[in-house]
């Protein structure tokens, strides 16, 4: 793969369905998951003839905020328009979106890849509605289409990047912040397994240094941060070869097999895009006033960046740390919930990136889905602190309590790990020791260090750990200086 | 301003309408008419005034989120000219 040459251009479109209790245009729950279908729909967001849409505040108060925290500017008026094109999970026949007047444009969120910190242009944030859901089946070699319209009408907020990406981490990267942006505001799940964050990629290639842009591809059906990356990686290494190759990259859409690990190309339509927007007669305009805006900054939850610059003000913490406890939904609360019980931010911090990020890593999970608390791991480092138990010992409580959610004193008087500092026991293993590795002890006695090591390592293994290895060494110590 | 019998007949296939032959002839016709008419409110200098696109004196109709039931299921797929359990059931869509 020789990317180096060449220089990805990267841009990203992301659907995220806000996490309103009605729909977008209908009083129907938008809570529609695990829902028997066609349970959560109206005459409206079934589309029939004759009923009027009415705009949900809340959506509009959530696109708005979500803009803001992409640093997007917020025009004094915004207005819906009907995106016109047949098909059947748009029951309508258009779906209402906005065109030329969309609620926030020209903003930008930062991301921490490739040496970053890098802007990255976002165009425009607008609020339109979700599809049906369709169902393609396939019995007895004929094929149907079901369809749901639980999810019609949804509210989905669109968000436009530039095109200001240049590695797929970086793309990666910038899925993962917009998607930490919109837990923190609280306006959507931001769960891409479940489809309430979807993303289109835009991708063209060109010689690195060279101006004009490449023939673009677009990427569809993304539903990690990791299939983005992925995605992009291959689509880069096959875009590549074919130029490599003499051939030419064809401007088309490609859908992403997330098993096989390639894209795939889509059937084109022969048609190109012809939407036909024109303005949403059923609704009119929104002002968006000063006050009113001003007022939804007040309410804005503290945003990853602000809390980054705040832990290293606050705490003392490195870039980097403060970068990784912001890096995911609730880290930082469980993180400021600890050191407010106990005082070495640095040391939590520590823990929170070696063994909780170990055991998220491991158990693919969230924060939010163990049973494990900040008092918790307070505990475990106090239990560390007054010698109770050893480093090594902490890190197996910590796995025991982040699977049971019992306390980690309970953990260790149960177990039995509390660490053996009693001098009598100890000298006795030590001397069992020394007598099973006369050759060790003899190289201890020549001034050998490793073999202290060694004969520490001995009584560590025959304590299963719990022997407090400092007071094993002076012991050792003290043994074969006076034998 | 006339409008070509290939405009009217992508119109007509954006718009899912099969046209006869004499329809297509008779909406070409039609449509240049309309667009004539167009052509003369065009005329008008609009310079000083903002895009309009709505004329009711209203703005900013909102409504709270609150969720309120949605229609029974068989109401839903009453009209349905075909169902699945609770699901529309449509002629195979090819992606």
């Amino acid at each position: 793969m020789s990317t180096s040459v060449y220089e990805p251009v990267i841009g990203l479109e992301t659907h995220v369905q806000l996490e309103t209790k009605s729909k977008m245009f209908c009083a129907c729950s938008a809570a529609y998951a695990g829902a028997e279908p066609n349970t959560h729909v109206c005459p409206v967001c079934l589309g029939m003839p004759g009923v009027l849409p009415v705009i949900n505040r809340r959506a509009v108060e959530f696109t708005l905020l979500s803009g803001l925290a992409l640093n997007c500017e917020v025009p004094d008026a915004s207005k819906f328009d009907r995106k016109n094109y047949p098909y059947p999970d748009l029951l309508k026949g258009y779906q209402i979106s906005q065109y030329d007047l969309p609620f926030t444009v020209n903003g930008w969120l930062t991301i921490d890849v490739d040496g970053g910190p890098h802007r990255v242009g976002i165009i425009r944030a607008h609020l339109e509605e979700d599809t049906a859901k369709l169902i393609h089946k396939r019995e007895n070699g004929a094929s149907h289409t079901l369809m749901d319209a639980n999810r019609s009408g949804v509210p989905l907020l669109e968000i436009v990047s530039a095109p200001d990406i240049r590695s797929p981490t970086a793309a990666r990267a910038y899925v993962q912040k917009l998607r930490l942006i919109v837990q923190t505001l609280g306006v959507s799940t931001g769960n891409m397994e479940e489809g309430a964050l979807r993303c289109d990629v835009n991708i063209s290639i060109r010689p690195a240094g060279s101006e004009p842009l490449g023939v673009k591809v677009e990427i569809k059906n993304l539903n990690s941060a990791r299939s983005v990356q992925r995605a992009l990686e291959y689509e880069i290494d096959r875009q590549t070869r074919a130029i490599e190759g003499g051939q030419q990259v064809i401007q088309e859409t490609r859908g992403w097999d997330e098993d096989r690990g390639v894209t795939v190309s889509q059937r084109t339509k022969e048609q190109a895009h012809d939407y036909r927007y024109f303005p949403e007669p059923d609704l009119p305009p929104v002002f968006l006033s000063p006050d009113w805006i001003d007022g939804l900054r007040q309410q804005m939850a503290e945003l990853p960046d602000a809390r980054r610059e705040r832990y290293q003000r606050e705490f003392g913490l490195s870039h980097y740390d403060a970068v990784q406890l912001t890096s995911a939904l609730g880290v930082g609360t469980f993180f400021e919930q600890a050191v407010a019980l106990y005082a070495r931010p640095k040391v939590t911090a520590n823990w929170i990136q070696g063994e909780l990020f170990r055991v998220l890593r491991e158990r693919d999970t969230d924060i939010q889905e163990l049973p494990l608390t900040p008092e918790h791991l307070v505990e475990l480092l106090v239990l560390i602190d007054d010698g109770t138990i050893s480093q090594a010992i902490a890190k197996q409580v910590f796995d025991d309590v982040a699977t049971s959610g019992r306390s980690p004193r309970t953990i260790v008087a149960e177990r039995g790990l509390a660490q053996i500092s009693d001098a009598t026991e100890l000298e006795r293993m030590v001397a069992e020791a020394i007598a099973a590795n006369p050759q060790a002890a003899a190289d201890v006695r020549a001034g050998k260090a490793p073999a202290l090591g060694f004969l520490t390592g001995q009584v560590m293994k025959a304590t299963r750990g719990k022997a407090n290895p400092a007071v094993v060494n002076q012991i050792l110590k003290r043994l074969l200086d006076t034998a | 301003m006339a409008i070509s019998r290939e405009e009217v007949e992508h119109v007509a296939f954006l718009a899912r309408l099969g046209l006869t032959e004499e329809e297509t002839t008779r909406l070409q016709e039609q449509l240049s008419t309309i667009l004539d008419y167009m052509r003369t409110i065009n005329e008008v200098d609009t310079s000083e005034i903002p895009p309009t696109a709505q004329v009711i004196p209203l703005r900013n109709v909102m409504r709270p989120d609150e969720p309120r039931p949605s229609l029974p299921v068989e109401q839903i797929l009453a009209n349905a000219p075909d169902r699945e359990d609770n699901h529309f059931r449509v002629p195979p869509v090819l992606d």
